[in-house]
């Protein structure tokens, strides 16, 4: 067989190179993706986008260990795959527990002088149901056991690859297929679960949420979640247009309408120093006439068109609260807030 | 037998029980990696091991989980970097980790894996029987039974030099017995530390196989010299043949299990049969008892008392589950008129697992021995020698009539 025309991304036994952070657009373009092209995903979907800004992220050698889900069957149908760096999947609840024994096995072998590297950043990739669900267990050992592993949470807020079941991540009223938006109850009848502020509880040295329609600020809570010792959780929105019910193109815009609305504010925390509003959230919580009624997020997904009907006006006014007090209670709490 | 190449007196005696020799072997082993939950029920194996963490006597990450689900998850990720990985586990806590046992097998990756061989809840009850392993019985792992202390120590070294052995690149599970083994003191004899190195080849070595978008062979390890994608999607058109590559290595194990045991036997001087079944008194027995793990010792006691009263009974104890020795075990029980296969598990609707395994290494002799299944011990109910004695009597009387009234059979439980 014929070598393939795509590139690894290779580091040799011993270099010692280590990838500058930048955010010039012809520097990053030369950059050799993590993900090469040919992968399954479907058109618009946001999962790829995070894999490629988390490639433009990384500062050396980096391991990935991905649970079952959308990213990792699109990407690896055997006997392809598209991932151009070592990557790994073993089941659907165990990618921080699999992260673990990698982080560990490294430790051992540069003890024991058989690591040729002076370090190899080993990140678990997994979505809203691997983390939010089934999964939290095996995040939470990882979490408290301090293993250095980036979590990224790919949140697509339903069980997308098995047909968008509903999730803990999936939102309040949207319409999944087992919360169907019904004659008697409007789509889903909890709230999200608050996965971030979870990971926040555990006292991890970093947390940060983030959407790849704010791409530099992604890349800048990538790197920082690489750098710091010990573990660190990125909580980053994914778009899916056939369980959100949007189009193909808007899969971006869909990102800032999400925090344009502040229904997914961009933050970080950081251990000893406490929460900061970031990019386009610090500057609603700066010029709150910014802030956009969380219509703007919901009229353009299918999953919530039953809460635009007249009758359901009060299900919108729930929503709104909902998010404000989300808001208000996380600008209260950040230390960049203007006060 | 010839002299050990490890005289006997190089050979630190130590008093043990089952479970601190395993953790001492484990500690001989280079293992880079060890995750471990304690509980679900709790082994001594875990806890003895943390303490040579803890003194700085060992090189190895000792990963302490939050369940045995995530021990074997964080034992897959550490092997597939390239480490050496072990834990330990019994009943429940097994059968939480049996969705990554089928990732451990199916990724080839020599993880060793000690089974403290208990009940399964419900009713909750932590003591010995077999229906734990029995349950993982189609996983894909290695599995061994021993019979003592002494064997729990020499099979846990064992068990890494099986595994990764180039033919084999399997997961072992070295089953010792609950509380019969594990909490029980034993006189056993340790070797060296740097004799068991030498005894693997040191650490982990990976093997390498051959890449197409690399164009050369690579080590299957997660390495960044070398990036490869381990546990795909493998659909219809692959996934039989991935399957059929773990058929053909599990062929190769029993060779090399007995070559491990004569290497074994040449180095301390101590072996297990041919490795893969430990016959005793079969040659000319009417009666042959197979039977696993720690209650052997029993049997062996009874057949010795049989035997000078004139009786021609025998036993055989299998040491290695699966694969199972078909064609050795075979050879050994042709001559019998009756087999007593001693389960101490069952498969509900069915017999014992071990039974239905020698159904199918008996039924094509033209003339098989008679067969009867005796379920023991479940839920560590004793099985004392007066029971096998009974169990023997009934054998030799179907012996005589060549009637067998009862396939299954129940020993030691309430009427």
């Amino acid at each position: 067989m014929s070598k393939s025309p795509y590139e690894l991304v290779v580091f040799k036994p011993g270099e010692k190179r280590e990838l500058p952070l930048t955010f010039n657009l012809r520097k990053l373009a030369e950059r050799k993706p993590i993900i090469l092209p040919g992968h399954r995903l479907c058109a618009g979907c946001a999962a790829p986008l995070v894999v490629k800004l988390l490639g433009l992220a990384m500062r050396g050698p980096l391991v990935i260990a991905n649970a079952t889900g959308c990213l990792e069957v699109a990407t690896t149908i055997f006997p392809y795959t598209s991932w151009a760096i070592p990557w790994i999947h073993s089941a659907f609840e165990n990618a921080a527990a699999t992260a673990s024994g990698i982080e560990a096995a490294y430790k051992a072998m540069k003890k024991t002088g058989r690591l040729p590297y002076d370090h190899i950043d080993v990140v678990a990739l997994a979505g809203d149901g691997g983390t939010f669900d089934i999964g939290l267990q095996a995040l939470s050992g990882m979490a408290e056991r301090g293993h250095d592993v980036m979590y990224i949470l790919y949140d697509n807020e339903a069980y997308m690859n098995t047909g968008i079941q509903r999730s803990g991540g999936t939102p309040p009223f949207a319409w999944t297929t087992t919360s169907p938006a019904g004659r008697v109850i409007p789509g889903k009848t909890q709230e999200k679960k608050p996965i971030a502020e979870i990971m926040v509880a555990h006292r991890i040295p970093y947390v940060a949420t983030g959407t790849p329609g704010h791409w530099i600020d992604l890349i800048k809570k990538f790197r920082k979640g690489l750098e710091v010792d010990g573990p660190s959780f990125i909580h980053v929105l994914s778009p899916c247009n056939r369980g959100w019910r949007h189009g193909l193109n808007i899969t971006i815009d869909i990102c800032r309408r999400a925090v344009d609305t502040c229904y997914f504010p961009l933050w970080e925390w950081v251990r000893g120093k406490g929460y900061y509003l970031t990019d386009r959230s610090l500057a609603i919580a700066r010029k709150p006439e910014l802030k956009k009624p969380i219509e703007k997020f919901l009229e353009v997904q299918g999953r919530f068109k039953h809460l635009l009907k007249p009758e359901n006006k009060h299900l919108i006014k729930q929503f709104q609260e909902y998010v404000d007090a989300v808001w208000d209670d996380l600008v209260s709490r950040a230390v960049n807030a203007p006060r | 037998m010839a002299t050990p190449r490890i005289p006997l007196e190089k050979q630190v005696l130590i008093a043990v029980n089952g479970d601190e020799a395993v953790a001492y072997a484990v500690k001989q082993c280079l293992v880079d990696v060890v995750a471990a939950y304690p509980i679900t029920p709790q082994t001594v194996i875990v806890e003895r091991f943390s303490e040579f963490v803890a003194d700085g006597e060992v090189h190895t990450e000792f990963v302490p989980v939050e369940s045995e689900h995530s021990a074997m998850s964080a034992c897959v990720g550490a092997a597939a970097a390239g480490a050496r990985a072990f834990t330990a586990t019994a009943a429940n806590g097994l059968a939480l980790m049996w969705e990554i046992l089928y990732i451990a097998a199916s990724l080839r990756l020599p993880i060793v894996l000690a089974v403290v061989n208990r009940a399964l809840s419900a009713p909750i009850n932590i003591h010995c029987d077999h229906g734990d392993a029995y349950g993982m019985r189609d996983s894909g792992w290695i599995q061994l039974f021993v019979e003592n202390s002494q064997e729990a120590y020499d099979t846990t070294i064992q068990a890494f030099k099986i595994g990764e052995h180039p033919d084999v690149q399997l997961p072992v599970a070295v089953n010792l017995d609950g509380f019969f083994l594990s909490h029980t003191l034993e006189n056993i004899r340790m070797l060296p530390d740097d004799v068991v190195h030498e005894f693997l080849g040191g650490y982990r070595k990976i093997p390498k196989t051959y890449v197409d978008y690399h164009g050369r062979e690579v080590e299957l390890k997660l390495d960044p010299s070398s990036p490869i994608s381990f546990g795909p999607l493998d659909l219809y058109d692959y996934y039989f043949e991935h399957k059929m590559h773990q058929i053909e290595a599990m062929k190769r194990v029993p060779d090399v299990v007995k070559k491990v045991n004569e290497e074994w036997s040449e180095l301390t001087g101590r072996s297990y049969g041919d490795g893969v079944l430990v016959p005793y008194a079969t040659e000319d027995a009417d009666v042959i008892v197979t039977v696993l793990g720690s209650t052997s010792g029993t049997v062996r006691t009874v057949v010795k008392k049989l035997r000078s009263r004139g009786y021609k009974v025998g036993m055989v104890r299998i040491r290695m589950f699966r694969p199972f020795p078909f064609n050795e075990l075979r050879e050994l029980l042709k001559g019998a008129k009756v087999v007593g296969v001693m389960d101490r598990g069952i498969s509900f609707g069915s017999y014992g697992p071990s039974f239905m395994e020698i159904n199918t290494t008996l039924y094509d002799l033209r003339e098989r021995p008679l067969l009867v299944n005796y379920v023991y011990g479940l839920g560590g109910r004793d099985a004392p020698p007066d029971l096998i004695e009974k169990m023997f009597m009934e054998l030799l009387e179907i012996a005589k009539t060549g009637e067998v009234k009862e396939k299954l059979r129940f020993l030691g439980v309430r009427e």
